[in-house]
């Protein structure tokens, strides 16, 4: 079976952590914000 | 009863008392029950009937309506702006963002999770391979809404107050 981080807790949570960093500097890309 | 009192009071109040206890529950089963059924199955006799009969089903109830409660909600807060909101106009941007996740997070409990649920716990009929692929399927959708309950929470929690200064708008 292919390793998934979502198979663990904290790869769900790093998963989590990584995600939320991305989307918050998409959305301040999409605001403009320097 | 005037527009503000059913956004700003009444809609919000039920956001985030419904929202505690559809994410509340989410991480019960994510932290706490998925690793205590495994523990339970260890056991010898294995333990965790208990669990899947008595509290799962119970939990999975109010979970699936909360998150229900929770949208609806949400939809009443936003009012005249949901258009706004839904397609990212600024100032809306990051709520757009958690709404949408939330939404995601909405159709994964109704279309994914409950009904392969419903297999698991032997609510409707299913032989031992279905019951082990529902298994499988509803454990990763709940690890999903797991990790995107996580920006979720940011771009919800700051709607009021980041939001304008860290996205401009």
């Amino acid at each position: 079976m292919k390793w998934n981080p979502l198979d663990t807790l904290w790869g769900t949570v790093i998963a989590g952590l990584v995600l939320t960093v991305v989307l918050y500097l998409l959305a301040r890309s999409m605001a403009g914000a320097p | 009863m005037s527009a503000d009192f059913v956004s700003l009071v009444l809609g919000r109040w039920l956001h985030i008392l419904a929202g505690v206890m559809w994410i509340g529950l989410l991480y019960y089963f994510n932290f706490v029950q998925v690793d205590a059924l495994k523990a339970a199955a260890a056991d010898e006799p294995p333990s965790g009937a208990g669990i899947s009969r008595h509290v799962a089903p119970r939990a999975l109830f109010y979970f699936r309506y909360a998150a229900l409660v929770t949208v609806l909600a949400g939809f009443m807060i936003m009012g005249p702006r949901t258009m706004d909101v839904l397609t990212f106009h600024p100032p809306y941007i990051g709520l757009g963002i958690g709404v949408w996740l939330g939404l995601i997070m909405f159709v994964n409990v109704w279309v994914v999770i409950w009904p392969n649920q419903k297999k698991v716990l032997g609510l409707v009929a299913a032989s031992d391979d279905e019951k082990a692929r529902a298994r499988r399927t509803a454990f990763l959708a709940s690890r999903t809404n797991t990790m995107l309950s996580m920006p979720l929470l940011l771009f919800m929690s700051t709607s009021y107050t980041l939001h304008r200064p860290l996205f401009g708008g």
